[in-house]
Order: C-alpha cells, then sequence, then structure tokens
C-alpha cells in the first residue's frame, strides 16, 4: 500500500530492521512483562484485588509508558549519557504526576482504592527499562509500538489477575455477582497473600505450556 | 494521626503491615536478591539506610512545598533525593569498604527504584508524622524489609538442596514460599489496635 515515501512522515516513519507489527506482537506477547520478564511486580501484586482496580492501574501505566518512551525517544540524541538515568526519572516523574491528578478528577473512588500505588509508578522497572532498553536507541514510531505492546502486555496480565482474584475472592466480576449466595468466597484470595498464590499459579501454568510446546516441537 | 505511640509505629511497618508482604513493596529486590543469606542481609541494611536518609529528607520537603503551596512536585522532589542519597551511599561505600561495594554490585543503584523507599516517603506524607515518628516509621519499614528477605533468602537456601518438579523452579516456586509467608504474618494483625 504505502510507497518509501509514505514512511517518512507519521506514526510509521523509522521501520527498520524488523516490521514494526511485530515490535508490537513481541512486546506484547513473546517477551510480555509480566509473566516472561517478570518486571513491575508491585503494583500487579497490590492493586489486582478486583479486576476493575486492575484495569485502572494497567490503563494508568501504559499512559506513562506511552508518553515517556515518545519523549525519552524524541530527546534520545540530546541527553548526556551520564545523566540519562536522571533524567528518564524526571520525565517518568512528570507524567505520574499528571496521571495522578486526572484520575483523580475522573473518579475520586478509583483513586481512593489505587491509593500511593498511582504515585508509585514512578518506580515501576517496567517503565524504567523500556525507556533505557528501548527508547533510547529506536525512533519514535518503534517506540510507541514498544509501548503500546508492552502496556496492553501488562494491562493483559494484571486484568487476568484481577478477574481469578475477584470471581475466587468475591464471587464477583467487576462488581457483578457470578454465582448463587451459597458460593463460599475465598477470602485468602484479596488478601495480600492471594495475589503471590495466584501470581505463583499464573506463572506455572505458563512454565507448564512452554515445557510441553517444547516437548512436542 | 500524631498520637500513636513510637513503639507501635514501628512494630506496624515492621510486623503488622510488613512492606514486603502486606504492602507488595520493594517486591523486585524481594525476588532478585534472595538467593543467597549473606547478600540479603547486606542489602536490607543498604535498604534501610537509604530508607532512613530518605525519609528525613522527605519530612523537610515536605514542610517547603507547603510552605512554597507548590504540592504537586511532590513526587519529582522525592525521586530526587531518594536517587542522589543513592548515589552518596554509593560513593562512600565505594570509599569505605570496597569489599562490600563489590558485593552489592549492580543491586546499590537499582535502590533508587525500589518502591519500598519512594513508599515510605509518601506514606508519612498521608498519615502527617512528625519528624521523630517519621524516622521510628523509617526504621520499621527497613526492619521489615530486612526480615521478610532474610526469611525468604534462608528458606531459599533450603529449597536448594530439595528435589522439585521442573515446572515450579524459579520464580513461581519463590511466590508460593512468599505467599505462605504472608499468610504469617497476616497472624501479627491481632497485635494492632
Amino acid at each position: 500500500m504505502s510507497t518509501p515515501g509514505g514512511h517518512k512522515n507519521g506514526i510509521v516513519e523509522g521501520i527498520g530492521g524488523p516490521p514494526s507489527t511485530d515490535v508490537f506482537i513481541k512486546a506484547l506477547w513473546r517477551d510480555n512483562p509480566v509473566f516472561v520478564q517478570v518486571l513491575g511486580m508491585c503494583p500487579v501484586l497490590a492493586v489486582s484485588n478486583t479486576a476493575m482496580n486492575a484495569l485502572a492501574m494497567g490503563l494508568a501505566t501504559a499512559f506513562v509508558l506511552l508518553m515517556s518512551n515518545i519523549l525519552v525517544s524524541a530527546l534520545r540524541n540530546f541527553i548526556p549519557r551520564q545523566v540519562r538515568i536522571a533524567s528518564y526519572i524526571l520525565i517518568i516523574a512528570t507524567f505520574v504526576t499528571i496521571t495522578d491528578y486526572a484520575i483523580q478528577a475522573i473518579s475520586v473512588d478509583l483513586h481512593k482504592s489505587l491509593g500511593a500505588f498511582i504515585s508509585l509508578i514512578v518506580v515501576n522497572c517496567l517503565i524504567l527499562s523500556r525507556a533505557e532498553a528501548f527508547a533510547a536507541k529506536n525512533t519514535i514510531g518503534r517506540s510507541i509500538l514498544d509501548a503500546l505492546g508492552m502496556g496492553a502486555g501488562f494491562t493483559f496480565a494484571l486484568l487476568c489477575l484481577g478477574a481469578v482474584r475477584e470471581v475466587l475472592g468475591s464471587g464477583s466480576l467487576f462488581g457483578l455477582r457470578l454465582f448463587p449466595d451459597s458460593f463460599q468466597e475465598w477470602i485468602v484470595m484479596i488478601l495480600p497473600a492471594g495475589g503471590f498464590f495466584t501470581l505463583a499459579g499464573l506463572l506455572l501454568l505458563i512454565n507448564a505450556l512452554q515445557k510441553r510446546k517444547k516437548s512436542t516441537a | 494521626m500524631q498520637d500513636e505511640s513510637l513503639w507501635y509505629i514501628f512494630i506496624d511497618a515492621c510486623l503488622i503491615n510488613n512492606f514486603v508482604l502486606a504492602y507488595f513493596l520493594g517486591i523486585c529486590p524481594f525476588l532478585g536478591v534472595s538467593g543467597k543469606l549473606d547478600t540479603a542481609s547486606k542489602m536490607g541494611g543498604a535498604v534501610t539506610f537509604v530508607m532512613l536518609i530518605s525519609s528525613v529528607c522527605a519530612y523537610g520537603i515536605h514542610l517547603l512545598l507547603v510552605w512554597l503551596n507548590v504540592p504537586f512536585l511532590q513526587l519529582i522532589s522525592y525521586i530526587v533525593v531518594i536517587a542522589s542519597t543513592v548515589q552518596l551511599v554509593e560513593m562512600f561505600i565505594k570509599k569505605m569498604s570496597p569489599a562490600l561495594f563489590r558485593a552489592l554490585g549492580i543491586f546499590l543503584p537499582l535502590i533508587t527504584t525500589n518502591c519500598a523507599i519512594l513508599g515510605v516517603a509518601l506514606f508519612q506524607t498521608n498519615k502527617g508524622y512528625g519528624f521523630l515518628q517519621c524516622v521510628v516509621y523509617a526504621l520499621g519499614a527497613g526492619a521489615g524489609f530486612t526480615l521478610a528477605l532474610v526469611l525468604i533468602a534462608g528458606l531459599r537456601e533450603k529449597l536448594e538442596l530439595a528435589a522439585l518438579p521442573d515446572v515450579v523452579k524459579g520464580t513461581a516456586m519463590t511466590l508460593i514460599l512468599a505467599g505462605l509467608l504472608s499468610v504469617m504474618f497476616m497472624g501479627f494483625a491481632g497485635l494492632g489496635g
């Protein structure tokens, strides 16, 4: 469809090496931040007690990731190497502050239930590692795709965890009751311990699937 | 709350609301550095020290920001303080004890992105603690972090000798252990008022 000249403007700029959709799929699935790289665990475990919280946290993180990737990539030739980490952290902290105030404006209840964990997006290792490992070396277009993929992968993983914990722990999904009243809730699932157990279970599942794939191949 | 006793604040931060096992802060070093008992305890010491200094600084900065009426700069200034404290500690350890510096390796600069440290600074501001309370809170949080790290490191050293199925090796097993520890720490909830 697109002519070679078409690549020069807009998001598709910077297609070099592997095609851009590959960057997205790789970030979303093969290098899934939570299940494969085990990065950014703190918010994953802390706010996944309901599916709604998990979704909100995932989207907030994805937004910060996207904006910081764009800015880091745009400034990658101007930031001196010695102070790059400090500069990245400042960029991230700025966008987290924006997100914090935006969520407070949209829904005070949501802001309350996520608590300090919105501010703690600053120290999510996922965002800093993408800035350092990807955005600092790639064009804006590829960085956007990478951020979208990573953000989607992160949100997906959070949602998996949140859904499992909410269904078992409160017998509902997004606040809708799924089971009759006779269902005995697993209280432990909404407590901190449930977060560890659910994530361990999901990792086990993925390990087992990968092992099976390897043995059949 | 201004009237909480210092002893209660310490127990609360260390055991009842343990930063790692109840708040899920500092999970990355918890999973990464908990392989050996020796490194784990040293890491705990370094984190506690940075926590203490950044907590004191955060207390001062909070007063300054309130005085200047610019609360939206809170997050940015906290993280800058933490990053520079870590840098200072790094230079200090390098000068005083090169052996310890080598032992901690990459994990020293990574303390900057340890959410437990920023967590202490943010929570103490939210709770409106006074100066002495902040210091005790940071000490309690550091002690709790070290305790959790040392406990899990001890368990993992024992596991090295156990015959485990391939599937559960690595992160999954550590998470299951952490879950069990977290259930145990729930027993401390009765200590709270």
